[in-house]
């Protein structure tokens, strides 16, 4: 598949914004450069992952840093290109194709440039299915892959290779250097086979990202309600195969604080004509909603507050008094559920007191 | 004694407010140069009220003037754009996803200079001084008479667009010079964007405010003239003159500020009823409730603060759709709009709005309810209902507090509000509604508004907001206000993830109630006087 439009291009800069799940950060400027390479290179090449040898290297990648830095530091574009290609010369060969290291939020579109500079194309496949805050979450180091070589660039042309024994202490450097070049950085890492890419990543999420996005404009566009083509467009991917609009009301509370570098906080929604209340715990991304005393969706599902008219994602750094909003919850791919993925990524992950229930069993359970 | 002015699109209306009432007001035809219009209607004001020019402490305009001249991409100035971020931010330039035709009338020669602070205050290069110095000699060279200045994180430490600002004075004496930490906050591409819309309206700018003030002085008032922005505070003719891009929103702020005004209600929602839609704002302590989404101006994303407004479709205007059955009635979209006077059955046209079967049930009077069909009872009902409840509907997506609020309707249209709208405590009609626009910018305050990022661990928490505290204050007192009644009206603090140690963006207003000009001190006045 070839993207020639930047209208495919703002479909998956829309797709990926709901999936993060409200974080990620506000895809605008990654589209803004993604249409820059596309006015330069003509078009961008997709591959699926059943169209890869066994043997290709592939290099996820994606920023690293803090959201509102990355809206007053702007990337100087070559960062993503001299990481790619120290990589390559670490190991001894060609990157045949790149991929997101996360779907969710503007890191879904970072590796199009990328791309289009090295004339190789992306991968329909990510490394979370989602957005999550940190490194060591991506399926690769669920399923056992090390991050490393991994090689951390910035906008002053500064190159750190990063080689750890495991993906937690690659994390904490990763991290650290990313604060000490100024809060945003370019990072590759978890560089993989053709064959560890079949086996780990999250298949064909790019090409839903884009459906997502396209039926959000579509709908838009006939005058129709976009959440419902939402519902059925995530439903039609197979990879999100539950979903559903949630709650419907506007933002009549929001706490905030900072809790071990994570923006925390709690957003209350109050449903228009008095139906009730859901509250929104998150932690960069949205974690649990819960309405009347009752969990209706927890982490690793996707939970994502959007404005109710234009059904615009709105990121959880977003989040402001008196919105009127839905909150839109999907079913998580399946690989991010087994007990060992929930070990990194469900809600005893992120400090919560309970184990992980899915959002259809959730919500089944309260229509009947 | 104050007068308010606003330079709407059709009309340009006046008020003269003494003693916290509204002794007079007008409405004269907007005139092409902006100046005459207000002529007339300050004039009218001065000789209708039978006071002395001299009695006349302040001038309040607010205009929609150059959001026009964006939006109609007239008389523009060419710009020249310095960014100062390099080697940060090269990957997307000035003017990047702007409208093509925009980008050929204004864009002048754009640099990308090397400069810029992190977020933690370092440097991410030395300003290169004979960069910004050769960069405005070759704008001199091409005659460009105007020139943005944007740097990353200039929120935060404005120094180098200061120095640099210093640096194309002495290079290129005649430019007017826009510097992105005085136009939005913390967002390069979005305050670029303003700065760069900022600069293009340098030379209009300059005629208008002159032109304003000939007025005033032809009228013989010498009081200081003041302009509203965006976020229904003042800032004084000179500083209007140089960032006229702060005053483009100005128009809805002052319509919600003059109905605070006139009604005594501080919080509440206002419902503004025209011939197409009915919009609907939050007032929170007299000031209306801000939107968080991005500005499109004429094309061009931006960041300012705007009202969050809701419009609905429903007017005075607004069209009925009969159906086969009473039950099968639909309320708009459409509307006949401007047509009103026209396409009514009301005024002997043949189509049906809502004022026809308003007027009809008895709730207001005006054109001829014999022309209007007769519906029966059940249908009218009906009708009446289902806009009753579009209303409701709509103060029910505004409001976030429970309970019923109190409802300021005004607007041509604000018959079609029942007293018993369901969400309201009760529904205030102001006199004097139909300008309130120009009540809003009369009454308006000084006002000041900072953005910074800090680091709670270096800087304590206590110290930053009394810092923040006192700056915006002696900023509001330098504009003009008094130092009584200088106060700090809305603060918002949020956390961020993934830095190092306890940082917050910090933003805060400042507000201030104007001073006598008598009292004023010598540097508010020259402020408030820019030609003379």
């Amino acid at each position: 598949m070839f993207i020639d439009d930047a209208a495919v291009l703002a479909d998956l800069a829309s797709g990926a914004a709901f999936l993060g799940s409200g974080g990620g950060g506000d895809p605008y400027y990654s589209l803004l450069l993604a249409e820059a390479a596309l006015a330069r290179c003509g078009r961008f090449e997709v591959v699926s992952l059943a169209d890869l040898p066994e043997d290709a290297l592939l290099a996820p990648c994606g920023w690293i840093g803090a959201p509102t830095v990355s809206v007053e530091k702007l990337p100087n574009g070559g960062e993503a290109v001299s990481g790619l290609r120290r990589l390559e010369e670490i190991m001894g060969k060609p990157i045949d194709a790149v991929l997101p290291i996360e779907i969710g939020g503007g890191n879904g579109l970072a590796p199009f440039i990328s791309a289009a500079e090295l004339g190789i194309p992306v991968v329909d496949c990510d490394g979370m299915g989602r957005a999550f805050p940190e490194s060591q979450m991506a399926i690769f180091n669920i399923r056992g892959l090390s991050a490393c070589p991994s090689v951390l660039t910035a906008a002053d042309g500064s190159l750190s290779v990063i080689e750890t024994g495991d993906n937690v202490t690659h994390e904490r450097i990763a991290r650290a250097l990313s604060v000490s070049l100024g809060g945003i950085a370019h990072m590759v890492e978890y560089p993989l086979s053709g064959a560890e890419a079949k086996a780990h990543a999250v298949p064909g999420s790019v090409s839903a990202a884009i459906a997502i996005g396209r039926a959000i404009r579509e709908a838009r566009t006939r005058g129709e309600d976009p959440f419902d083509a939402l519902g059925a467009a995530l439903e039609a991917t197979g990879l999100y195969p539950h979903c559903r609009s949630l709650f419907d009301g506007k933002i009549v509370d929001l706490e905030r604080e900072t809790r071990g570098g994570f923006s925390v906080g709690k957003v209350t929604i109050e449903g228009f004509g008095g139906g009730g209340r859901m509250e929104i715990e998150f932690q960069n991304e949205n974690l649990v909603a819960e309405s009347g005393g009752r969990i209706l969706a927890m982490v690793p599902d996707i939970i994502t507050v959007m404005d109710r008219d234009t059904a615009d994602t709105i990121t959880t750094e977003k989040l402001k008094y008196g919105q009127r909003v839905k909150v839109v919850v999907a079913a998580a791919p399946a690989m991010l559920r087994d007990a060992r993925a929930l070990s990194f990524v469900g809600p005893r992950a992120f400090g919560m007191g309970f184990d992980y229930q899915p959002v259809e069993a959730l919500n089944e359970t309260e229509t009947a | 004694m104050r007068i308010g002015v606003d330079v709407g699109g059709t009309n340009t209306d006046a008020v003269l407010i003494a003693g916290g009432r509204v002794i007079a007001s007008t409405k004269q035809p907007t005139s092409a140069d902006v100046s005459s219009g207000v002529t007339a209607a300050v004039g009218a004001i001065l000789s209708g009220a039978g006071v002395s020019a001299n009695d006349i402490s302040a001038v309040m305009i607010g205009t929609t003037h150059f959001t026009n001249a964006l939006v109609e991409r007239d008389r523009l100035d060419r710009v020249g754009i310095m960014r100062l971020a390099s080697p940060s931010g090269e990957a997307l330039p000035p003017l990047t996803a702007w409208p093509e035709a925009l980008v050929r009338r204004i864009a002048g020669a754009t640099f990308l200079l090397p400069g810029g602070y992190e977020v933690d205050g370092r440097e991410i290069a030395p300003l290169d001084e004979a960069a910004v110095r050769a960069a405005a000699l070759e704008c001199r060279a091409q005659g460009i008479g105007s020139i943005a200045v944007s740097c990353a994180f200039a929120p935060i430490n404005t120094a180098m667009e200061e120095r640099a600002a210093a640096i194309i004075a002495d290079a290129h004496p005649d430019a007017h010079v826009s510097l992105s930490h005085n136009v939005g906050r913390l967002g390069l591409i979005e305050r670029e964007n303003g700065t760069i819309l900022n600069a293009a309206l340098a030379s209009l700018t300059q005629h208008v405010m002159a032109s304003l003030e000939n007025a005033l002085a032809a009228l013989g008032i010498p009081a200081p003239l003041y302009i509203s922005q965006n976020d229904g505070t003042l800032i004084s003719a000179a500083e209007a003159a140089r960032y006229p891009v702060l005053t483009i929103g100005s128009g809805p702020t002052n319509s919600m500020r003059g109905a605070a005004f006139l009604t005594g209600v501080e919080n509440g929602i206002v419902m503004d009823v025209g011939g197409t839609t009915c919009d609907i704002g939050v007032l929170s302590n007299g000031y209306p409730r801000e939107s968080s989404i991005a500005v499109d101006i004429g094309g061009v994303r931006t960041n300012f603060r705007m009202p969050d407004i809701l419009a609905i479709g429903l007017g005075g205007g607004t069209r009925i759709h009969l159906g086969e059955t009473t039950d099968d009635v639909t309320v708009g979209p459409d509307s006949v709009g401007f047509r009103l006077t026209q396409d009514a059955f009301l005024f002997g046209g043949a189509t049906l709005t809502t004022s026809d079967v308003a007027v009809a049930a008895g709730k207001a009077s005006f054109g001829d309810p014999g022309l209007v069909p007769a519906l029966s009872p059940l249908l009218s009902a009906g009708i009446l209902r289902r806009v009753a409840d579009m209303l409701a509907d709509g103060i029910d997506r505004m409001k976030t507090q429970s309970g019923d609020v109190t409802i300021i309707a005004v607007g041509g249209g604000h018959f079609l509000i029942d007293d018993d709208l369901k969400g309201a405590a009760n529904v205030v009609r102001p006199e004097h509604a139909s300008v309130a626009n120009a009540v809003g910018a009369a009454i308006a305050q000084i006002g000041a508004q900072a953005d910074r990022i800090i680091d709670y661990d270096t800087e304590p928490r206590a110290a930053a907001l009394e810092d923040m505290r006192e700056m915006l204050l002696a900023r509001v007192v330098a504009a003009g206000a008094t130092r009584e009644t200088a106060e700090i009206v809305d603060m918002d603090e949020v956390f961020l993830s993934y830095l190092p140690g306890r940082s917050a963006q910090l933003r805060m207003k400042a507000v201030g109630s104007l001073a006598d000009a008598a009292s004023l001190t010598a540097e508010a006045l020259a402020e408030a006087r820019h030609v003379h």
